[in-house]
């Protein structure tokens, strides 16, 4: 196990690296860093010292390592807009993101499962096939549609829940949670329903295809043998075994769903990364495009490690791989 | 068990057919996009207004609901935006770059990514490690992202959006392809020994691809609805199409903020319309799964 | 039969095909005493296994049970509910399946498999179950039960996995155990150990045993009656002492005398001319006749069962003690 981690963690840490060298090549070959890092208002002077800063003058790859160097000690340039670090401001929006993020992947098992339970049990059933019709829809509307859609018949029409911004925050360890207030619930609904609807299809139809496949297996026509409950068989023998490749697929999706936040956080104006990142882009904050991608990178790297470490601790035939 | 879809009147592609036809959904879509297919390829002859022709439009006649007459004499039948263009002529238009855009990226995607599955699955070795891990690191990247970057660097244009979503789906072509192809090298490797290297990459694609024609056919049908969304998407977050080149999703997001308003149809007709594109083509595209691999989980 | 733990009549079990309705098991009918140990022979496509699931009520959708009873002590189990039926399972009627690899759950551990089953028919603490389990597997011969019982399926050899699933069968003291073919999946050696373990614990527990087989050695060593399986017809049963030294049936004649162990020393192995057909591709009539060379335009029909003696059955209208 030891071994596995210490060259999954070296397999990550290269794929980290040859991102930064992409992201650095694009900023180097697409135009004048300078021009890229700098505002266009900087005067002549401030270009000169940010030529000496950043090592202009030197050779390509010392200056590779010199961004590699401000990867390290988190200093990406600061931010044309906002003026103040890229880096500080992208810690600042993370946690909205997160906790969008992980609203709607509850959201998902808490509804893709169940219904997945239910139409993989009796496929042939009205509700099954009609669950696995929706389906179809929920991955194939358009994220912004369904938002835009909750938005005017949710908040406009409705007046039900607020289409737009965060709500009140309670600070916990230094960091702003909305969950904890009524208000900041009230905002997070709508944008985590909109994320959500999409993964909801998604471990509906995996959940699905595994209860199917489970329920043909031996050891459930076995388990029958033993004269086990329905409910036990179901629910804890089925669901082992599903659970695995669902959460493990879910895991790998939590980086998908912080991706696709940048929609809903756009509609919903969201101060999250999202929004930071299409606002960057709209107006040229090329500091903060820089630090976002770095970001986005290592996160991603992190989360499938961490994927791939649980799905090897819930498996216990690949987890016992070297013992018998 | 090896199926030839070959276009020709075979028992096959007929038997395909037959159960195609079988699912009144996947018919009700398939028919309900070839009508959109039809109608925007025919937009310069039923829409009754050109709606790039600036000079055409009145803006007295901006923000009239459905069914308001208009002074040229015809009758806005979705009603008119802020500038006064008819909504059902801009929905037309903006159907043919949504579907244009689409089906181009797609196609060329599937070209690209089918090719390189096709050389990596017959060159093997190292190659063909390389470009999987190329396929791989491609793959884990939300498709949302990548896009976003390369139209932030390069700039938005018709073209640029194309070649984003270009560089978004070929991998999963060449993964599909190159699996497919797979299967196929290995049991012809067995059986016919050395004599495969003297065949020529001619004879290998002869044998190769049409073993992997039906899960190109399905994934291709799900990817154009995938690049349809996709471009709706960008055009919306304002980093797709140009807005001398409306796509339905840069219509949706004109018409966005007059939805407060109350002047909702200028945002949700072309939603319905892209709406009513992508999901007809995720039904053929489902269907089309369900008779073409029917031992492969759904 | 008065006092049969198990009398089956005329049980007839189809399934739905896109060709119509196979069946599978056509018109079988036996008892079976307290503790008697019955083989049931026959090749694959016999439908010796779907006998099988047919009596423990394990046939589901496309197949069905179209006529016959099965009584057990006196009822009827053709139609019971599935409520009904766990009480039985597990505890009065248990089953042994032929691949211990998948009839074992893969992500649970043994002693989470044998404690589930016991407290399916007992009320017990945990420990107490625990306690029992490790009694049980004790019994059957596991070595060091305690550590057994901590491991996962796949940490364990396919003889050791079947002993288990054999425990299992065994937790209750059932009154009859079907086992379809445990040990064709397993050792030559590991064979004849569970054999003689089962045999042992059946005598011990006064449990019938019906055995499915398609090896007649097995049969030999095993079993005091044997019923011989064609077509889903039983073709022949009785003593096994009978029926090895006077086969009746054609059929049964071919197969002792396709046994290696008939075969006279540098002579052609004897084999039954033709194959086997497929389900569905029987001919009508005597399922038998396509291969028999005994067959006559009488064979054209159905045979009837006939009894030369209490216990002893045969359907054939050219038996082989008849003179040709």
């Amino acid at each position: 196990m030891f071994l596995w981690l210490t060259k999954r963690l070296s397999q990550a840490a290269m794929v980290v690296l040859a991102m930064t060298v992409i992201v650095f090549i694009g900023l180097h070959l697409l135009g004048n860093p300078v021009d890229v890092l700098l505002s266009p208002e900087a005067t002549a002077l401030e270009r000169e010292r940010l030529i000496a800063d950043l090592g202009l003058d030197r050779p390509l790859w010392m200056q590779y390592f010199a961004f590699l160097q401000g990867i390290w000690h988190g200093n990406m340039g600061t931010s044309f807009v906002f003026n103040m670090p890229a880096l500080d401001l992208i810690k600042q929006r993370l946690p909205a993101t997160l906790e969008l993020a992980m609203a709607a992947l509850l959201i998902a098992l808490v509804i893709g499962l169940p219904c997945g339970l239910v139409a993989g049990l009796k496929p042939k059933a009205w509700y099954s096939r009609l669950m696995m019709s929706g389906s179809v829809l929920g991955f194939s509307l358009p994220t912004f549609w369904v938002g835009l859609m909750l938005i005017m018949v949710f908040s406009v029409r409705l007046g039900w829940l607020p289409s737009s911004g965060r709500g009140e925050t309670v600070t916990l360890l230094g960091v702003q949670w909305s969950i904890f207030t009524r208000d900041g619930l009230a905002h997070l609904v709508l944008p985590a329903i909109n994320l959500a609807l999409f993964k909801v299809s998604m471990v509906m139809r995996l959940t699905r295809a595994g209860v199917a496949e489970a329920a043909k297996m031996d050891y459930v026509r076995f388990a029958r043998a033993k004269g086990l409950s329905g409910r036990r068989i179901v629910g804890v023998h089925i669901l082992k075994n599903i659970l695995i490749p669902v959460v493990t697929v879910v895991g790998m999706e939590f980086g998908s769903t912080i991706a696709f936040a940048v929609v809903t956080e756009s509609i919903f104006a969201y101060p999250g990364m999202g929004k930071l990142i299409i606002d960057s882009i709209n107006q040229l904050d090329r500091p903060v495009i820089v630090a976002y991608l770095i970001v986005i990178v290592i996160m991603f790297v992190v989360i499938n490690l961490v994927v791939d470490v649980l799905y090897r601790l819930l498996d216990p035939r690949v987890r016992l791989e070297g013992k018998a | 068990m090896r199926l030839p879809l070959l276009f020709a009147a075979g028992t096959p592609s007929r038997r395909v057919l037959a159960d195609f036809m079988r699912s009144p959904a996947a018919v009700a879509g398939l028919a309900v996009f070839l009508l959109i297919a039809v109608a925007a390829l025919a937009a310069p002859l039923i829409a009754p207004q050109d709606p790039y022709a600036l000079a055409q439009l009145d803006i007295m006649d901006g923000r009239l609901p459905p069914g308001s007459e208009s002074m040229a004499g015809f009758t806005y039948l979705l009603g008119t935006d802020d500038q006064g263009r008819d909504m059902w002529s801009a929905i037309l238009y903006g159907m043919r770059i949504s579907l244009g855009v689409g089906l181009v990226s797609a196609v060329f995607a599937c070209l690209v990514g089918t090719f390189l599955g096709l050389f990596a699955a017959y060159v093997g070795g190292r190659t063909e490690s390389l470009v999987m891990r190329l396929v791989d690191l491609q793959l884990s990247f939300p498709t949302i992202l990548v896009a976003l970057m390369i139209l932030a660097i390069m700039g938005k244009s018709i073209v640029n959006v194309i070649l984003a979503l270009v560089i978004v789906e070929w991998a999963y072509y060449a993964r599909t392809v190159r699996g497919a192809a797979l299967v196929e090298r290995n049991k012809e490797y067995i059986e016919a020994g050395r004599g495969l290297r003297l065949s020529g990459a001619r004879l290998m694609l002869r044998h190769l691809l049409p073993n992997c024609l039906p899960p190109i056919i399905v994934i291709g049908t799900m990817q154009i609805a995938r690049a349809i969304a996709l471009e709706a998407t960008l055009s919306f977050l304002g980093l797709g199409v140009p807005i001398t080149e409306p796509s339905l999703g840069l219509l949706i997001a004109n018409g966005n903020q007059y939805m407060q308003a109350g002047l909702y149809w200028i945002s949700v007709y072309p939603g319905v319309a892209l709406l009513l594109i992508i999901v007809s083509i995720n039904m053929v595209g489902d269907r089309l799964r369900d008779v073409l691999n029917p031992r492969l989980n759904k | 039969m008065t006092g049969a733990v198990l009398s089956v009549k005329g049980l007839a079990t189809e399934f739905q095909t896109r060709e119509g309705a196979l069946r599978a098991v056509d018109g079988i009918s036996f008892d079976l005493m307290p503790g008697q140990v019955m083989g049931l022979v026959g090749e694959s496509g016999s439908g010796k296994s779907v006998t099988g699931y047919s009596i423990m009520g394990l046939i589901d959708e496309p197949g069905r049970i179209v006529e016959g009873s099965i009584l057990y002590r006196g009822r009827e189990l053709v139609g019971l509910t599935e409520a009904q039926w766990r009480h039985l399972r597990g505890d009065r009627i248990a089953m042994i399946f032929q691949d211990p690899m998948m009839t074992l759950n893969p992500v649970l551990r043994v002693d989470t498999q044998l404690i589930e089953t016991i407290r399916a028919h007992r009320k017990m603490t945990r420990d107490a179950a625990r306690d029992q389990a490790c009694r049980a597997l004790e019994k059957v011969g596991i070595p060091a039960p305690q550590e057994r019982l901590r491991a996962y399926p796949h940490q364990l050899s396919g003889g050791m996995r079947q002993r288990i699933a054999i425990a299992i069968a065994l937790l209750h003291e059932p009154e009859i155990i079907i086992a379809d073919e445990p040990t064709t999946a397993l050792d030559v050696t590991i064979q004849a150990q569970i054999l003689a373990e089962v045999q042992k614990l059946a005598r011990e527990q006064g449990t019938a045993l019906i055995w499915i087989t398609h090896d007649l050695t097995v049969v030999a060593g095993l079993a005091d009656t044997v019923a011989v399986m064609y077509g889903g017809q039983l073709v022949e049963q009785g003593r096994v002492v009978d029926v090895l030294d006077r086969p009746l049936h054609p059929y049964s004649a071919g197969l002792i005398a396709s046994l290696p162990s008939s075969n006279v020393d540098a002579r052609r192995l004897a084999q039954i001319p033709g194959m086997t057909p497929k389900l569905g591709e029987f001919p009508s009539g005597c399922a038998f006749r396509t291969r028999c060379s005994r067959a006559t335009p009488a064979c054209h029909a159905v045979p009837a069962v006939s009894s030369p003696a209490p216990g002893r059955t045969f359907r054939c209208f050219h038996p082989m003690e008849e003179s040709r």
